[in-house]
């Protein structure tokens, strides 16, 4: 009888191209996904070297970091975001390279555009220089960020020398509780692990509350595994998978859809196939989560306070408190709902798709932005921005006082303009609370939309479950 | 890439877990098309302030360790944001060896691509190297790739392991996509049969 194998195990095992003695992989990638921040180097390593693109029509880049969320026809202010997008632009027409640039409508975020298109499939290894690669593992996808130097391997051979990571499996079993999202469990999973808690691993999600999300769901559960120090975060691919990419533009059509049907259909862990490390979650016990630290791990249920830095378990761990709430301006025993907010956000490749949108808007419709809350959206995709104004997604967020913004990687990271102000509090459904991730000084509560709408509607973290009907 | 083989410099404390690469290199540090000149921008957060004043209490702003060489830093060092500018920075800043209990994935494997030693050992030997660093008199560590070794200023000696293609790849500077271009023959072999099995990755 062969072995039992684990998803991740199938997916590896198929893309081996050699196995050297020490133990390395050269790893076959299939879909390469590239944006303007993490890629010139690489490109420039390749014109160094004389190098070519292996496989273009493997590959695709998109403008996303640096551009504006407003008006688009002004162009990038700040020369050197401008530099870096027409680096872009240029390194891919020379190369051969398939790009979005900043008003093509199929413009968005790198990790909403890939499933959006179709390029990102299951069964299949993606790549990208941003750690946020993880996203497409929603789909059954092996994908992991890398750093410029592998992309610039990546680009030139469509391998990578890798070593083979260990086996991890986070089984969630129940269902959600009324009023919790995806982004909860991901934020209460990695409270549960730790921010290192997968380092050396690729985590595969399992159990019924797993299966019970929407696609884009998955994608968020997927997308902060990296936020628990796993590079990958795997979701077996089920109906709803083959759903979401049916018809979608570089998806397989026709008789070649038929055959990539039934081998997606054999991508499921081996039952009894061992995983090097196993955690299990009760969704049943999950709270909405909100962050009082600067680190994802640092996370508590809405319903719960600020902890004091006396009760962590080791000296580094008081210390690394300590520092945060000093850099967060918060005092231990402070209830989390009691904390004011100066800015709200709903985008990132972590909350920014169709489905976060019409559930921010659910929670906002009929109501207003708190006085002095300054609160944005950017949908994850041009595309996406589209549908929702089709669906009157923006006419709610604007009625009630938000600004209805092009998509973009914005106030997630502030490479463009879209910052928080030093010592300004933000409740944000992106990815990373890090010191000055937001904007030098900012402070940043990662929640899910749904709580980030209560947030800019009340002035302050809220319970969002008292604003459902 | 420069070769890595033995290095005997002063050692700086960054003793804080969860050392993440925002904080490593700030994300306006990312706007540029090049690899070098980032060094001065190294901790910039940490170590400047908005006006662009040294923060004397930062360590790389003190004496002997300015002119640090390798860095003793707290657990999950490097996590975060997959961007190379962090090593780029630590490079172009000086620094050639970083000593942790732990390493986030990425940043590690992006240490290797540019020269620089990631050394993983023990807590209680960290502890030391930690106390070593802090010594403003005889912060010196040397560290040797070919033996695998830790030399501490009292002369005392850690072992450390390594992967072996990783150490071979240091020791002697070698550029690893070269060496992969070596086996164009077995990619080919493995994209015919892919073609075959699975069409639709193919355009």
């Amino acid at each position: 009888m062969p072995a039992l194998r684990t998803l991740f195990d199938k997916i590896w095992d198929r893309h081996i191209v050699e196995r050297q003695d020490d133990g390395i992989h050269i790893l076959y990638i299939d879909r390469h996904l590239l944006h303007e921040v993490l890629s010139p180097q690489a490109f420039e390593g390749l014109r160094l070297a004389k190098r070519g693109v292996r496989r273009p029509d493997a590959t695709l880049a998109v403008a996303d970091h640096n551009v504006p969320t407003t008006d688009r026809s002004l162009g990038i202010a700040d020369p050197e975001s401008r530099l870096q997008v027409e680096t872009l632009i240029r390194n891919c027409r020379e190369f051969g390279v398939d790009v979005f640039d900043m008003d093509d409508p199929r413009q968005g975020i790198v990790h909403v555009i890939g499933p959006e298109q179709g390029f990102t499939l299951p069964g299949t290894t993606v790549v990208c220089c941003d750690s946020h690669t993880a996203t497409h593992g929603a789909f059954g996808a092996l994908a992991f960020g890398i750093g410029t130097s592998e992309g610039e391997h990546v680009l030139a051979t469509q391998t990578l020398r890798c070593a083979r990571p260990k086996n991890m499996r986070v089984e969630v079993t129940g269902s959600l509780p009324f009023g919790c999202t995806a982004k909860d469990l991901i934020l209460a999973i990695i409270g549960r692990i730790g921010t290192a808690g997968g380092t050396g691993h690729v985590i595969e999600y399992t159990g019924s509350a797993i299966s019970d999300l929407s696609i884009e769901g998955r994608m968020t559960i997927s997308n902060m595994t990296i936020e628990a120090g796993a590079r990958a975060g795997l979701i077996a691919p089920d109906e709803k998978t083959f759903a979401y990419l049916e018809g979608r533009p570089l998806a397989p059509k026709g008789e070649r859809w038929t055959q990539a049907l039934a081998m997606w259909q054999t991508l499921v862990s081996d039952e009894g196939a061992h995983y090097d490390r196993e955690v299990r979650i009760d969704a049943d016990e999950i709270a909405p989560q909100v962050t009082w630290g600067t680190s994802p791990e640092d996370v508590v249920p809405i319903t719960g306070t600020v902890p004091d830095p006396a009760t962590a378990p080791d000296e580094a761990r008081r210390t690394s408190m300590r520092r945060a709430l000093e850099y967060m301006g918060l005092v231990p025993g402070t209830r989390m709902c009691d904390i004011p907010v100066d800015n709200v956000f709903i985008g990132s490749c972590t909350n920014s798709r169709i489905e976060d949108l019409r559930a921010a808007a659910a929670v906002i419709k009929g109501r207003k932005v708190a006085d002095r809350v300054e609160a944005m959206v950017s949908p994850g995709s041009s595309l996406i921005k589209k549908q929702a104004e089709h669906e009157g997604l923006d006419r709610i967020f604007i009625e009630a006082g938000f600004q209805w913004r092009e998509s973009g990687c914005s106030m997630c990271l502030g490479m463009n303009p879209d910052r928080v102000g030093a010592g300004k509090r933000c409740a944000s459904t992106s990815n990373r609370n890090f010191e000055g991730r937001q904007g030098r000084g900012a402070r940043t509560h990662l929640v899910s939309p749904e709580m980030a709408a209560a947030a800019a509607v009340n002035g302050r973290l809220s319970d969002v479950r008292s604003m459902l009907g | 890439m420069e070769q890595f083989i033995r290095l005997r410099g002063i050692a700086a404390a960054i003793d804080a877990i969860n050392v993440d690469t925002d904080q490593i290199i700030p994300k306006l540090h990312l706007r540029t098309i090049e690899r070098t000149g980032l060094g001065k921008v190294l901790f910039d957060e940490l170590r400047f302030e908005p006006d662009g004043s040294e923060k004397p209490e930062f360590v790389l702003n003190q004496k002997p360790w300015r002119d640090a060489q390798i860095l003793v830093a707290g657990d999950n060092f490097g996590c975060g944001s997959s961007r190379e500018h962090a090593p780029w920075a630590l490079l172009d800043f000086g620094i050639r060896c970083i000593i942790s209990t732990s390493f986030a994935d990425i940043f590690y494997n992006n240490c290797f691509k540019n020269g620089i030693l990631p050394i993983t050992v023990a807590k209680e030997a960290l502890d030391a190297l930690m106390m070593d660093a802090k010594d403003p008199e005889n912060p010196v560590l040397g560290i040797d790739l070919e033996t695998q070794e830790i030399q501490r200023p009292n002369g005392a000696t850690l072992r450390f392991t390594i992967d072996a293609f990783r150490r071979d790849c240091l020791l002697k500077g070698l550029d690893d996509i070269g060496l992969t271009m070596q086996k164009m023959d077995r990619i080919e072999a493995f994209e015919a049969a892919q073609r075959k099995e699975q069409p639709w990755l193919y355009r």
